[in-house]
């Protein structure tokens, strides 16, 4: 009788565990999804691959820990942090990338590179190389409880804030005259074109949001992960393989490919080892299981490009 | 595209190359002999990767992947012979062999994979899975993880002393003069023209009985174990291995020589590989920020220089004359 309760008990911790690894998969999607919308909307509209998107993570992340500090005000941190971005990828994209489009690939990615540099070596001088955390106040930095689970306020605050912006994205692109616009550029440029859509301003506008998305998620991924150079080379990789897997071009590819990214990823990362011990035995598994969670999210790529090579939600590629 | 050997090229690197062995001989001096070992290694790995972005259109941002094989089968052997007291892991040649036997399996596993998708998309894609190695090396404590680690034996060869520095001067300038001359005999080959074809036309590749993606993987392949040697020379050199090799800013900087020195020609990757890694060696012994300068220096190249700066000097004496 006693031992029966205590395997409910374990089971039920391990149902609680299992919540609350799926609800860190899908606030790491969501984040990843802030981060491919732009890059994905940016890539097919303009053919141009921004490799330095990371970047803009990385700046919001560190304006939002700065501002955070001098003034203590979170929200107001993550509304600067975003609309500094915004403001910078206009300037960018004005500046100095619209006149790079009609080059080639690899001159927007030799561009892009040298931003990368540039940027990480901005925020070295700003803020020094040892990098910055963003601290909670103790309101937001709580814990809630439901039905035993306990779960971080701050997480849950994030996941709502980005499913809020998500729609907001859903419905200017599915429902307006300019998500229209945006759709049709991604779409096909040169016919939207010629319909008399003016994809040089809507572009601008595009990349400009691409990056205040970015900095949006940099600024709310801060109190998590804190602000560390480089970080945003590192997010790039994930950002890709949801793009890959989605389809290019495709914010909705890009919103699926995110979930699943993200929820493979972490419960991976949580089960995989005890999965391994299944097939080769406990000994072997706790080598083996950390490396083979961490190759997860590729080899998944690696399964949808040898059956879709266009991605989940992609067209067939040229 | 090119796959002329340019005779003043040709006359220009020799130059170049016999600068740092003057310096050691006549002064002493092995400060540059040490830095033009490295920069000659990694030419070797852009003559590389030029072969297959510049003559088979496949932007590879996986080849570090290669150079970090190359580089960890040494660490690998030097850690292991220690752990077992076993002299002979320390084989130069067996480790060469392992070097090419796991690069070229991986470039096989890798291109296979990305030769599904073309252009950008081949670069997302070869980003992605390369850093699937990246995040293993990292995650080898044994090799100390993310710190990496110091060898304790470099590779040995019969004769050959690999501690002595002028020796691995030597080797890396024979390994740079055999990879252009092997790239060169190789582009120019049928295999090259089916090569150079799939990039213009996979279409008409097929109809006249090449299997494109055939001949692409094949050129990804053999990149891949150039690739894999360039990295076991590399950590001979630097004596000391790190998963940072394997990070894909690798094939970046790469790519940049390669695009600065120009695309699809023969010695092009070869002198943007000096320049850059000489701006490189300066600009950080001169300012605390010198990525910016750096950054803003590739900026400028790609903005007012785009098809690297051979083309800007071609199209200077075009105009002239």
């Amino acid at each position: 009788m006693a031992s029966h309760r205590k395997e409910g008990r374990v089971e039920g911790a391990q149902a609680l565990l299992l919540v609350q690894q799926v609800l860190n998969g899908v606030q790491l999607g969501l984040m990843l999804f802030l981060l491919s919308a732009g890059l994905t909307l940016v890539f097919g509209m303009m053919d141009f691959l921004n490799l330095a998107h990371g970047t803009f993570f990385m700046g919001g992340a560190f304006l939002g820990a700065w501002i955070n500090a001098t003034t203590g005000n979170v929200w107001l941190a993550i509304a600067g942090a975003t609309a500094v971005m915004l403001v910078l990828g206009a300037l960018l994209e004005v500046g100095l990338l619209r006149g790079a489009y009609s080059h080639g690939h690899l001159d927007q990615i030799l561009i892009t590179f040298g931003l990368i540099y540039i940027g990480n070596d901005t925020a070295r001088m700003i803020w020094g190389s040892d990098g910055l955390a963003m601290l909670l106040p103790p309101s937001l930095n709580a814990s809630v409880s439901v039905l035993g689970l306990h779960y971080s306020l701050f997480k849950l605050v994030f996941i709502g804030a980005t499913v809020l912006i998500a729609g907001a994205l859903a419905f200017v692109l599915a429902r307006t005259r300019i998500g229209m616009w945006i759709r049709a550029g991604a779409a096909d440029r040169e016919t939207a074109i010629a319909l008399g859509v003016d994809v040089k301003q809507l572009f601008t506008l595009v990349f400009a949001c691409g990056a205040a998305l970015a900095g949006f998620a940099g600024a709310l991924s801060a109190p998590l992960l804190s602000a560390s150079l480089g970080m945003g080379e590192t997010i790039l990789v994930p950002c890709l393989v949801v793009i890959v897997l989605g389809g290019v071009g495709s914010v909705a590819g890009a919103f699926l490919a995110s979930l699943v990214v993200g929820l493979v990823d972490v419960l991976g990362r949580t089960y995989a080892t005890a999965l391994t011990a299944l097939v080769v035995g406990p000994t072997h598994a706790a080598t083996l299981g950390p490396s083979l969670s961490a190759m997860l999210i590729y080899l998944l790529m690696a399964a949808v490009l040898v059956l879709r090579p266009g991605g989940l939600m992609g067209r067939v590629q040229p | 595209m090119s796959t002329r050997l340019s005779p003043i090229g040709l006359v220009v690197l020799g130059i170049l190359v016999l600068v740092p062995a003057i310096d050691a001989v006549a002064f002493g001096n092995y400060y540059l002999m040490s830095v033009g070992t490295r920069i000659l290694i990694m030419a070797a790995a852009a003559v590389s990767l030029n072969l297959i972005m510049g003559y088979g259109n496949m932007p590879s941002l996986a080849h570090s992947v290669f150079l970090g094989v190359g580089a960890y089968v040494v660490g690998a052997c030097s850690y292991y012979s220690r752990a077992t007291g076993a002299p002979w892991l320390l084989d130069g040649f067996l480790q060469l062999g392992l070097v090419l036997v796991l690069s070229a399996g991986a470039a096989a596993v890798i291109g296979a994979i990305c030769l599904r998708t073309r252009g950008v998309y081949f670069l997302m894609t070869s980003l992605a899975l390369g850093q699937v190695f990246y995040v293993l090396a990292a995650g080898a404590y044994q090799f100390g993880g993310d710190d990496g680690m110091a060898l304790d034996f470099r590779s040995r060869f019969p004769v050959v002393d690999l501690a002595n520095m002028p020796t691995r001067y030597v080797i890396a300038v024979l390994f740079l003069a055999a990879v252009i001359y092997g790239s060169k005999r190789l582009v120019d080959s049928p295999f090259g023209l089916a090569l150079r074809a799939t990039r213009m036309n996979p279409r008409r590749v097929l109809a006249v009985g090449n299997e494109p993606s055939r001949v692409s993987l094949l050129a990804f392949v053999v990149s891949g174990a150039v690739a894999g040697v360039a990295g076991f020379l590399l950590a001979n050199q630097t004596d000391f291995i790190s998963p940072s090799i394997l990070h894909w800013t690798t094939a970046g900087d790469l790519m940049i020589a390669i695009a600065i020195g120009g695309l699809g020609t023969m010695l092009g990757p070869v002198y943007g590989t000096i320049a850059l890694l000489t701006a490189e060696e300066v600009l950080s012994s001169t300012f605390t920020y010198w990525q910016f300068a750096f950054g803003l220096l590739i900026v400028a190249v790609a903005r007012f220089a785009p098809s690297g700066a051979g083309e800007l000097l071609r199209r200077v004496r075009l105009r002239r004359a």
